[in-house]
């Protein structure tokens, strides 16, 4: 078994890492301040293949496995989580869904504009009163001769009043429960179409979050991804890759204050000895490295089992649960070693602890990660 | 334009730390990488030949595992490059022959850029030696070049002055790492890079009469830096005294 990127993806992680520390990281806490959506880098990721990392050669993008592509998050989470999770929905919820259950017209209409930026993806899956429980949605899509009509709200969508292209969920037969579920795919300038209310969050506040309004929004008919009934299946399969995605946007994040801790605490003089020199910071780094390190390996085993085309949901939930606990823990520790300093906008690791709880509750919260997990394992 | 750009593989000396028992740098499991200002050549030829068209090789001289790390250059844009393995105790002198025997043997090369100096050893000896071996002009340490199909002008850094120079080709640049930002390659370039051919050539096999080194080295060592930690204080004018006194005491006062 083989524990080590090989030299490419370590060349592709190399060029991410240095991409993100010139042109992600030196804006990351203004945008965070000013809710500055981060169109200009995603523009510039575009250029290099980034932003669209797992599409298809055929269609634009490099075609990238997920382990690399999970290395890329992590670099860019490492620099800025709001550009991270933007990156993740792009290409695990709206990118992958077309590729794994597209017709070939839908692929050659879709993919490229994703792969070259020109528009943003978004999954639009969560309702006010669907969450966890994503089978209780009541948007509903009524086929009317070339159209379906879609009506409904949908809300805490990641990009929401940035996106061009949305996969949206709606129920087409009430009476089959979740098996009444469809997928479409959505276009911003569709009739009907409406961004809601735009959220103010604790953190990734530069990832704009808002609700998706669908007022008898007309949508053709060759727009059904996958058949009628199928949209269950597809939202969690679909999520089941976006949790790799979130997995390594959170070990991002607690790497990043990992860095900083270490960084700070030799830096930081008191009792006349760098604070570095105390057995208190030095456990505290240890732990988070440690934690840091097991997370990484969750994440790219379950990145590896999907590349593989092995089952992978209980990893992917497992990473994603951990990495999320890591995240939380690894950037607590990190104001503890900053103290009074770390708890001011001056220095960046109360971003970092702002960024990292929404890690354990998007994209399915750490019990539903639990819930995943034992159920594989007492089926 | 056929240009030639000369990268070095390089440990990464940001990461370098000097055992303090033996002085000596420890250099295992320090991460590899192309010295810096050999990018700033590469960026520049490439710039070139997008301008004027052309072809672009990289050569690069050390062992086996440099080849992963000239892949970076190819993936910038360059067409294809050549490993030259040395034999063992090469210094600049014998490196400098292989260097300028291999772009020879390339037949018709216009252009070769150099960084001014590696990011590792800073002798700045590479690029004028390998000129002179191949006994055609060069510019070093050009901040800002104007390639033109018959000629190329220089604008370089010479210290306290600036100087324009100009030169036909063939020719032989060094440059600083103030002529330009080096691009990152996209991930469809890093991806095309594994197929662009890399010739590996050994010393041996490659008809260089003088393979003898003239310097030979006999031991690296970091430089250490050891504090007196004296601390002058209570009465100020005494403490002023006692400061300049030893300072004067140990020559720092010239």
């Amino acid at each position: 078994m083989i524990l080590e990127l090989n030299e490419q993806q370590v060349m592709i992680r190399n060029m991410v890492r240095e991409f993100a520390a010139r042109e992600i990281a030196p804006g990351a806490a203004e945008r965070d301040r000013k809710e500055e959506y981060p169109h200009e880098i995603l523009k510039k990721m575009a250029e290099l293949g980034i932003l669209g990392a797992i599409i298809p050669a055929e269609y634009g993008g490099p075609g990238l496995d997920h382990v690399t592509y999970a290395t890329i998050i992590e670099e860019i989470s490492r620099a800025c989580a709001s550009t991270g999770v933007v990156t993740s929905v792009h290409n695990s919820l709206t990118a992958w869904p077309i590729i794994q259950y597209g017709t070939e017209e839908q692929k050659a209409k879709y993919l490229p504009i994703l792969a070259r930026g020109e528009k943003i993806g978004a999954f639009g899956g969560t309702e006010p009163d669907a969450g966890s429980d994503l089978g209780a949605m009541k948007s509903t899509a009524e086929l009317k001769g070339d159209h379906y009509i879609l009506n409904g709200t949908k809300t805490f969508i990641t990009s929401g009043p940035k996106a061009g292209i949305i996969i949206a969920f709606a129920v087409t037969d009430r009476e089959k429960g979740p098996k009444g579920i469809s997928a479409f795919i959505i276009e911003s300038d569709f009739k009907g179409y409406k961004v809601g209310s735009i959220f103010e969050k604790i953190g990734i506040n530069a990832s704009m979050t808002s609700e998706l309004i669908f007022e008898d929004m007309e949508v053709p008919k060759e727009n059904l991804l996958g058949k009628e009934g199928e949209g269950f299946k597809i939202a969690l399969s679909t999520l089941d890759g976006g949790r790799i995605g979130i997995a390594a946007q959170a070990v991002g994040i607690a790497q990043a204050a990992l860095e900083e801790s270490v960084a700070y605490s030799k830096q930081r003089h008191q009792f006349g000895k760098p604070i570095s020199s105390f057995q208190a910071i030095q456990w505290m780094i240890a732990d988070m490295a440690t934690r840091i390190e097991a997370a990484r390996f969750l994440v790219m085993n379950a990145a590896y089992m999907k590349d593989q085309g092995k089952r992978f949901s209980k990893e992917a939930a497992m990473a994603k649960l951990y990495s999320a606990q890591t995240a939380v823990d690894a950037t607590d520790k990190a104001i503890q070693i900053f103290g009074g300093y770390g708890y001011t906008r001056e220095y960046p690791v109360e971003r970092l602890y702002r960024d990292a709880r929404i890690t354990g509750i998007y994209e399915g919260t750490s019990e539903v990660m639990k819930m995943v997990i034992s159920g594989s394992l007492l089926r | 334009m056929n240009i030639v750009v000369c990268a070095k593989q390089v440990v990464d000396v940001g990461e370098i730390k000097v055992n303090p028992s033996t002085g000596k740098p420890v250099l295992e499991g320090i991460p590899k990488k192309i010295s810096d200002i050999d990018k700033n050549a590469a960026e520049e030829a490439i710039r070139i030949k997008e301008k004027l068209k052309g072809k672009v090789t990289v050569i690069t001289v050390g062992s086996e595992d440099a080849r992963e790390r000239i892949k970076e250059i190819l993936a910038m844009g360059a067409d294809d490059a050549v490993l030259i393995v040395p034999p063992e105790g090469a210094d600049y002198h014998v490196i400098s022959n292989l260097i300028a025997k291999a772009i020879k043997d390339m037949g018709q090369v216009d252009l070769v850029l150099c960084g001014e100096a590696s990011i590792d050893m800073f002798s700045g000896q590479m690029g004028p030696r390998i000129a002179g071996a191949m006994d055609i002009p060069q510019l070093s340490y050009a901040f800002k070049i104007d390639a033109e199909a018959e000629k190329i002008t220089a604008e370089r850094n010479m210290g306290d002055k600036r100087v324009v120079s100009e030169s036909t080709y063939p020719v032989l640049l060094t440059v600083t790492k103030e002529i330009n930002v080096p691009r990152l390659p996209s991930l469809m370039q890093i991806l095309g890079s594994a197929a662009k051919p890399i010739k590996v050539l050994k010393a041996p096999d490659m008809n260089v009469p003088d393979l003898a080194p003239k310097v030979v080295l006999e031991d690296v060592k970091g430089l250490a830096m050891n504090r007196k930690n004296l601390i002058f204080k209570d009465d100020l004018d005494q403490a002023v005294k006692d400061l300049a006194e030893n300072l004067s005491k140990d020559g720092a006062l010239g």
